[in-house]
Formats: structure tokens, sequence, C-alpha cells
């Protein structure tokens, strides 16, 4: 089911050598790689609806254990697609609801984690934002600009901006449509880890393997618990965790976990 | 004389040549210069045959600096220019690069370098100069702070004592004390500079330049790290400076080719 899109690529990475042994399961790691080179990896309907489609498929694709979304060392993708959006009427945009799309990644469940290069800014930086852990490199640099064009962010920037930043940081950058540098996104917590360009997307990919060595099963019930708490009071984000957690105990990778940790080996999750 | 270049630029052999060309000003800064100044790096940065670089300058100086008859005519016209716009504008994105640049930059210096042309040739990654060279810190002469990355650049090149006074005393710095403060790298007849500096450059250009440039990338990771942010600074400090009464009187003072009368405010 290899499917072919014009404006992303996609791939699989094997995790880890493989042991030989027959009920060893394939692990992968998934890649979504935006790409429309010659215009900054600008965010149309089209590669949204392949983005999102890839994702999808990869959140179905049992050999895949985490994603990696990427775009190119000069951009991760410089903003929506402005050239489509421009002669658009209140009552257009609204009926074509081009956020649809976007507002599927939130029902991914497996970890998605974002190699940023160069710009991510407007809605480069709300799709980033809508990633789970965000590996930089030195020359990325972050913003919301659509102040500049008499605009406002559409896809979660004043809402996950604000969450990460707090109040007066996101209203500095929103109302200003500043940039902030890879250091600036670092020292703020907007980003995980700043790597020198030549090595972010490796790091990327090296955190991915990492995930994806564990237990499927834990890391999407943890994706989903730590994502609760950004909806919602306390008390609530506090049971949906302990449900998560007792919900687990009925994993066989739970058994297999604490069996090998008190037996001082490594575990060998099978995702059951 | 208004069609000639102000600013030259030449590749040959892998080795980039930006000549700052305005002899008859010792080389001060216009805003254009500046400007010029700021794409042609821009250009060596990008163009893979340069390999390294070399900055130099026509005639009997290196760069007196901020060009200061620009700035007194403005201020005869009665408007006080913003000097922390101008540094940010002008002179900050010259360092950042001549500093980001991950390739090696030689400054030929050629004669006196004042000021932020001072400034710029400690921003490179080496300093080769004639005999006849001095070094200026002459901002403090007109009640200015030191800029262009001057404040933390010079004292991390000699040290917090030596740099301090150099740059409130305004004194002339020999070659041969530049030297042995380890300012520069060498010392060079006036005939023989280009020739030295277009050898070294060469040389460097010659070698791994991914590894030179991953090591420039490593030092300044080591010692300039915050480089944005102090230069932002400095043009902050610089803006305050530029709006007292000294700077005022110590332009006024020079224009009229007199001693200043500062009073501190």
């Amino acid at each position: 089911m290899t499917m072919t899109y014009k404006n992303i690529l996609t791939a699989k990475e094997a995790v880890g050598a493989k042991s030989g042994k027959a009920d060893q399961p394939e692990i992968n790691i998934g890649v979504v790689n935006l790409h429309r080179p010659t215009v900054l990896n600008a965010l149309n309907h089209e590669l949204m609806e392949e983005l999102v489609t890839a994702l999808e498929d990869f959140d179905r694709d049992d050999s895949v254990r985490a994603i990696v979304l990427t775009g190119s060392d000069r951009a991760f993708a410089a903003g929506a697609d402005i050239k489509e959006m421009s002669d658009e009427t209140t009552v257009s945009i609204m009926l074509k609801d081009r956020f649809a799309t976007w507002d599927r990644i939130k029902n991914i469940k497996k970890p998605i984690i974002a190699a940023v290069s160069g710009f991510a800014l407007g809605g480069g930086c709300e799709l980033m934002m809508m990633c789970d852990i965000i590996i930089a490199s030195e020359t990325a640099q972050f913003g919301q600009p659509e102040i500049n064009l008499g605009v406002i962010p559409g896809a979660g920037g004043t809402q996950r901006m604000t969450r990460v930043l707090g109040k007066y940081k996101a209203m500095e950058l929103i109302l200003t449509g500043r940039p902030l540098t890879a250091r600036e996104a670092l020292e703020m917590g907007l980003v995980n880890k700043v790597a020198p360009v030549e090595l972010y997307l490796e790091e990327a990919k090296a955190m991915a393997k990492e995930i994806a060595a564990k237990s499927p099963i834990a890391v999407k019930l943890a994706k989903e618990a730590v994502l609760k708490s950004f909806d919602g009071p306390l008390q609530e984000g506090l049971q949906f965790e302990r449900k998560n957690f007792y919900m687990l105990f009925s994993s066989e990778d739970q058994k297999e976990g604490m069996k090998a940790f008190m037996e001082k080996r490594k575990a060998t999750f099978t995702g059951k | 004389m208004s069609d000639e270049k102000i600013l030259l630029t030449e590749k040959k052999n892998g080795v980039g040549i930006i000549t700052l060309n305005r002899p008859d000003k010792l080389n001060a800064f216009s805003d254009e210069l500046t400007f010029q100044l700021q794409d042609a790096l821009k250009e060596m940065e990008k163009d893979k045959e340069v390999r390294a670089i070399i900055l130099t300058a026509a005639g009997r100086g290196f760069c007196a600096g901020q060009d200061l008859q620009s700035r007194s005519i403005a201020q005869e016209m009665g408007e006080r220019p913003s000097l922390g716009d101008s540094i940010r504008r002008r002179y900050n994105p010259i360092v950042i690069k001549l500093r980001r640049i991950e390739k090696p930059i030689i400054a030929a210096v050629n004669g006196v370098a004042a000021g932020a042309g001072a400034s710029i040739a400690f921003a490179c990654d080496y300093r080769i100069v004639t005999d006849k060279v001095n070094f200026i810190q002459s901002f403090t002469k007109v009640g200015l702070i030191p800029d262009s990355g001057a404040t933390f650049i010079l004292t991390r090149l000699v040290g917090l004592t030596k740099a301090f006074e150099l740059m409130l005393s305004a004194d002339k710095l020999s070659a041969e004390e530049a030297l042995n403060l380890g300012i520069i790298n060498k010392i060079v007849g006036e005939d023989d500079l280009m020739k030295e500096a277009v050898a070294l450059a060469e040389k460097l250009a010659a070698g791994p330049t991914k590894a030179f440039g991953l090591t420039k990338r490593a030092v300044n990771r080591a010692v300039f790290d915050d480089l944005e942010e102090l230069l932002e600074y400095e043009a902050s400090l610089q803006e305050i400076a530029g709006r007292s009464d000294d700077f005022a009187e110590g332009v006024k003072a020079f224009v009229e080719k007199r001693t200043p009368q500062y009073t501190g405010k």
C-alpha cells in the first residue's frame, strides 16, 4: 500500500539490528518529509491532506512505533499557502473548513517528533506545536507572523503557544510577529533540544528509535495522558492518568517489563 | 568621483577579497559602505568557491570607523541621530557575519583602524598588519562607548585590565604593542601585506575548510555564544551615550578642532 504523494515524502526506518528471532516483531519509525522545496514547504491544502493521510497510515501500521516529521534544512514550513487563501471571504473560508484536516492530527496516537530547521513560521510553527517532541537545528526560527498580513494564527497558535510560553511572551510574539531564534526557543521551553543543522534530523530519529523500543501500548497511553493535561481540570487529568495506569496491567508488556526489571535484564516488548 | 566604487570584491584561487575603497576618507563607514560590506559578506558566505576571505582597504588607512561628518551634519540640522538603531542596522550585522561565516576571515590591516574600524578588524579570525598600523578605540574621545562588539571582543582578546584601559584612554595602540598583547597574528612590511595575506588565505582555502568552519563554530560557541545578545546590549547603551550632552559636545569639538569640555551629562 505504498502511496505516492506530490508534496511529501514518506519512509520507514528499521529500529536496531534484527535479532533473528522469528517471534521478534518488525519495529520501525515512520518519517514524513514535507517536500515543496520551491515554496519553502508552504502548507497548502493538498499537502496537509497528504500529510494527515500519511500520519494516519503510520498510526495504523503496527510496525511503526513513532513518527518523525521534518522539512528541509532551509525550512520546516514557512507558513500556510497565502496564495491559496488571499481571495477567500468569511463564508467561503468557513465552508471550506480547511482546518478540519489539521484537526485530525490530534487523533494520532503514536508520538510525533518534529525535526525542525530553518523557518517554522505561521502554520509551520503551529504544525510543529501539534507534535509531541521538538528537535531543532541551530538555524531554526519560530514565530507567528500572521499579524503582519492583517490576520491571526488560525491553526491553534494563540492557544498552544500561550500554553507553552505563558501569556506575556505569547502575546509579544503573536502581536509583533517577531520570530524566535533556536536558542531563545530552547530557553523558553518551546523546543526540547537544539542540535547543529547537520545533525538535528539524526537526533530526532535517534529519539524516535529510543521511544520505538518501549512498549507501544504504554507509549500511547502515556502520550494520551500527557495531552489530557492540556484539557480540563487537574483532578480529571489525574483520574485519567490513573485509569491508563491501571489499564496497562492487562498488557503482556507490563508483565514482561516488570519481570525483566526484577530479573535484571532488558525487556522485550511485543506490543500486546 | 561619485561613480567610483566604495567597495571592491574579487575572487581568486578560492579566496574572496573585500576592499573598502574610500581612501580619501580613510575608508570611514558611510551608511552605504556598511550596507555594501554586509552584502559582500553575504555573497562570500554563499559562494562555495570562496573558502577563505580577506578584508582589507585601499590607501593609507584601514578604516577610520564611523564617518563622523555625516553625523555632525545630521546634528547641525537639529536631529539627534539614534545611534542604537544605526548600530543595529549597520554595524551589528557585519560583526555577526564576520563571526558566523564558517570560513576563515583575515583582516589585512593596511593602516589606522579606529573606532568601528578597529572593532571590525577584531571580529575577524586573523589580523595581519603593517608596521605603520595603529588601533584606536576612539569612541570615548567623542563621548561614546566602544561598539560593533569591541566591548566584549577586545576584552576576550586581551583580558579585562588591558581592554578597559584601551577603551577609556582611546590611546593609539601600535602594531608592535598589539602583537605583544596577542591582538594580531603578524606584522609585515607595507609592500608585503597583501602578498602575505593572500598566501595565508590560499593556504587556508586549500585546507580542510569544512573542519575549519566547524572549528570556528565551536570556538564561537565557547567564546561568543552570547554574541547577538551582547551586540544588542551594546547598541542600547550606545543609544544612551548618543543622547548625552557629552557626545554632542564631543562631535562639535571634533568638527571645530578644539578640546571638548565634558560635563559627564
